[in-house]
């Protein structure tokens, strides 16, 4: 069967790559989103912390001989205690001030990051073996999808509903809710608005090492693994409404299917896609898809 | 007399300080500065910075070193700088080099790109560039230039090694996967020649930026080419991307990878498990003989990595222009050149070596196959030898070249 020319079997096939991709960008941008919601910070260095969880993956594999499983919960833990420390050191001052302050605080993070890791490990990556019994694959019909691409797709929206569900359906999540909207308030019940603020951080750079995790064996451990991605999922960010948790899965999800698609018809145009998506969402919604205005 | 005395002593010393004028302007026509000044630019931060960056600088600096530290008396130093990957970057740092800081030649030049430019400036400024570490083969076609020599491989070597061995062997449909810029591009112009040449076909090619990390998509696509060779012109990370992503989705081992340019480093970084029996074509391995191994083992004490054929070539081709000044002696650009192209290059890393008039450097390169993980018995043990090819065949024949230099001959 033929759609517009290409054969279904290449446009499931894309679509399905698409599907992973998105699981990506779900993950990333939703960590990305709880940061700007609660912090008003503007993390740029979300694509390092990516890097990050992978290259602690691989040492913790390398020299600890961690198995896949613990290496999988382990890695995100580790990462967002040093994004704890880094808000708490650094971060922390920068509250209430213009946005670019954190931007540039956070990119300059990227810097030393992504300089260091080239340092000690060079620039062509480390090879992270996939899990023996996720490393064949399953014959679709339409494609052959390497069985850990489907683990990927699973493991990442579990993530995400539970990001969610925490949010949303418990009094974390409410306490959370309410420290965004009104910190004062919230401080005056009683609650930690301080200690939250860096667990939010902590969890959201968490999300991203999670997601480099997962791209260890897909993608090769390389210090500059984050910094493609990063823009991106800004855009996703934006497009889906800052700050918007549900916005942020859904679109990364549907971004990744459209960037796929784009692959399908007019490859070249796939990088820039997104992008395009985001200037018509901004000129016809400037809160992005989901977001909400704000009076 | 004190008069006349402080007159003769007046006569005496602006005699000495003229002779010393004299002989410091005697060495300054023959050594610009009274300093042979070598500039390493290379990707320091970037994606080709394992392949060459800093070890890059130290077999620069290991060839100073071995040639003494000084040329005819004179002291020779070296510098290094980083073009970030960027044409414009890398011919503005030459420029300054060049112009300001005294640089006699600038060698490595990773990234096709910068080696164009700086080719360019250092054709402008009369000053020497050595290109080790790139491949496009306009710089010694259209972009030639007395002072740019083109040392240790370039595409037509990478096409007629690996290229032509697997057309040779059967493999004739082949579809790329070919990073966009000037090296990739040039590499599948070559290969594609190759293949045409041999009655072969090329079905068809996916163009990736550089720096891609997620392959699957051109995997697909070039599973659904059914081509028999998925050529890789493409190098370092994105190669070792595209090469695990044909694996990973099954186009493998049903489709045979060719990966046209790919390093030592390359390999150690895929794992034997992955890379086993690739072809590649390289003009040097560490273990090739004793002579490899010594020079070899000497920047690992340094390095703590096995240098590659463009470590090698850094250090073969300083110590080839520092033998020129000495020859020549004199620093100067038209001198050095000229004693470049007329003395032969015989060290551990060329047999019989030589330049032609475009800037090529005519040597022998090797077509190994990556060892099996059983086959490898100790560290950095990676490629068996399966044949030489001879300088004459592996690169462009110098009636083919466009350079305009050959028309004046």
């Amino acid at each position: 069967m033929i759609i517009f020319g290409i054969p279904i079997q290449a446009l499931l096939g894309q679509l399905m790559l698409g599907i992973v991709n998105g699981a990506f960008y779900a993950v990333l941008s939703l960590g990305l989103a709880i940061i700007f919601g609660v912090l008003k910070i503007v993390n740029f260095a979300h694509g390092a912390f990516f890097m990050l969880g992978a290259f602690t993956a691989f040492l913790l594999a390398q020299h600890l001989d961690a198995n896949y499983w613990v290496v999988l919960f382990l890695a995100p833990l580790l990462v967002a205690l040093v994004g704890m420390v880094f808000e708490w050191l650094f971060l922390r001052r920068l509250y209430g001030l213009d946005p670019i302050y954190g931007l540039l605080l956070t990119f300059s993070l990227v810097l030393v990051l992504e300089g260091g890791f080239r340092v000690a490990f060079g620039s062509s990556g480390q090879p992270f073996a996939t899990p023996e019994w996720l490393s064949g694959t399953i014959d679709l019909g339409f494609m052959i999808l390497p069985t850990y691409r489907g683990f990927v797709i699973v493991a990442a929206l579990l993530a995400c509903f539970a990001t969610w569900y925490v949010i949303e359906r418990t009094s974390l999540g409410a306490s959370l809710r309410a420290a965004t909207e009104r910190p004062e308030l919230t401080q005056a019940f009683g609650i930690n608005v301080p200690r939250l603020v860096t667990l939010t951080y902590g969890a959201g750079v968490g999300l991203a090492a999670f997601a480099g995790v997962l791209a260890a064996p897909i993608f090769h451990v390389n210090p500059s693994m984050g910094s493609s991605l990063v823009i991106t999922i800004f855009a996703i960010v934006v497009i889906g409404g800052l700050g918007s948790i549900k916005g942020a899965i859904i679109t990364g999800l549907g971004l990744g299917v459209v960037e796929g698609f784009t692959r399908v018809f007019y490859s070249e145009f796939s990088s820039t896609i997104v992008f395009l998506i985001m200037v018509l969402v901004l000129m016809l919604r400037p809160a992005g898809l989901f977001g909400r205005e704000e009076g | 007399m004190p008069a006349k005395n402080t007159l003769k002593t007046i006569a005496l010393s602006s005699a000495v300080l003229s002779i010393g004028s004299v002989s410091s302007a005697m060495a300054n026509d023959d050594y610009s500065d009274d300093l042979v000044r070598i500039g390493v630019l290379t990707d320091m931060s970037g994606i080709y910075s394992d392949l060459s960056g800093e070890a890059a600088v130290t077999a620069v600096e290991m060839a100073v070193e071995d040639f003494g530290g000084e040329v005819n008396g004179v002291p020779i130093e070296v510098i290094h700088g980083d073009h970030r990957n960027e044409a414009d970057t890398g011919a503005s740092r030459a420029r300054e080099w060049y112009d300001s800081e005294g640089v006699d030649m600038i060698n490595d030049l990773s990234n096709s790109g910068v080696a164009l430019a700086v080719a360019a400036v250092a054709d402008e400024r009369e000053r020497h560039a050595i290109v080790n570490s790139s491949s496009n083969v306009d710089l010694t076609n259209e972009y030639c230039s007395p002072y740019v020599t083109h040392y240790t491989y370039d595409a037509h070597s990478l096409a007629h090694g690996t290229g032509k061995s697997i057309v040779e062997d059967g493999g004739d449909s082949w579809f790329f996967l070919t990073v966009d810029f000037a090296f990739g591009i040039g590499l599948e112009e070559q290969v594609s020649e190759v293949v045409r040449d041999a009655g072969g076909q090329v079905v068809g090619a996916a163009r990736h930026p550089l720096d891609t990390s997620d392959f699957s998509s051109y995997a697909l696509q070039a599973q659904a080419s059914q081509a028999d060779i998925i050529g890789i012109a493409s190098t370092g990370a994105d190669a070792i991307n595209a090469i695990n992503a044909l694996a990973e989705f099954g186009v493998t081992p049903d489709q045979q990878p060719a990966a046209l340019l790919l390093w030592y480093d390359d390999i150690h970084s895929l794992g034997l498990e992955t890379a086993q029996e690739l072809l590649l074509t390289n003009a040097f391995y560490w273990d090739a003989d004793d002579d490899t191994r010594e020079f070899s083992e000497r920047f690992h004490e340094r390095t703590g990595r096995m240098p590659n054929m463009a470590h090698a070539g850094n250090y073969s081709s300083t110590m080839h222009y520092l033998n020129a000044i000495e020859a020549a002696g004199t620093d100067d650009s038209a001198a050095v050149s000229e004693k470049m192209r007329e003395m032969e290059i015989n060290d551990f890393f060329a047999e019989d070596g030589y330049i032609r008039p475009n800037g090529r450097m005519v040597h022998d390169q090797y077509l190994w196959e990556v060892k099996s993980p059983d086959e490898s018995e100790y560290d950095y043990d990676y490629l068996d030898l399966v044949t030489t090819i001879p300088g004459e065949e592996a690169f462009q024949p110098l009636e083919e070249s466009t350079c305009h230099l050959l028309d004046d001959e």
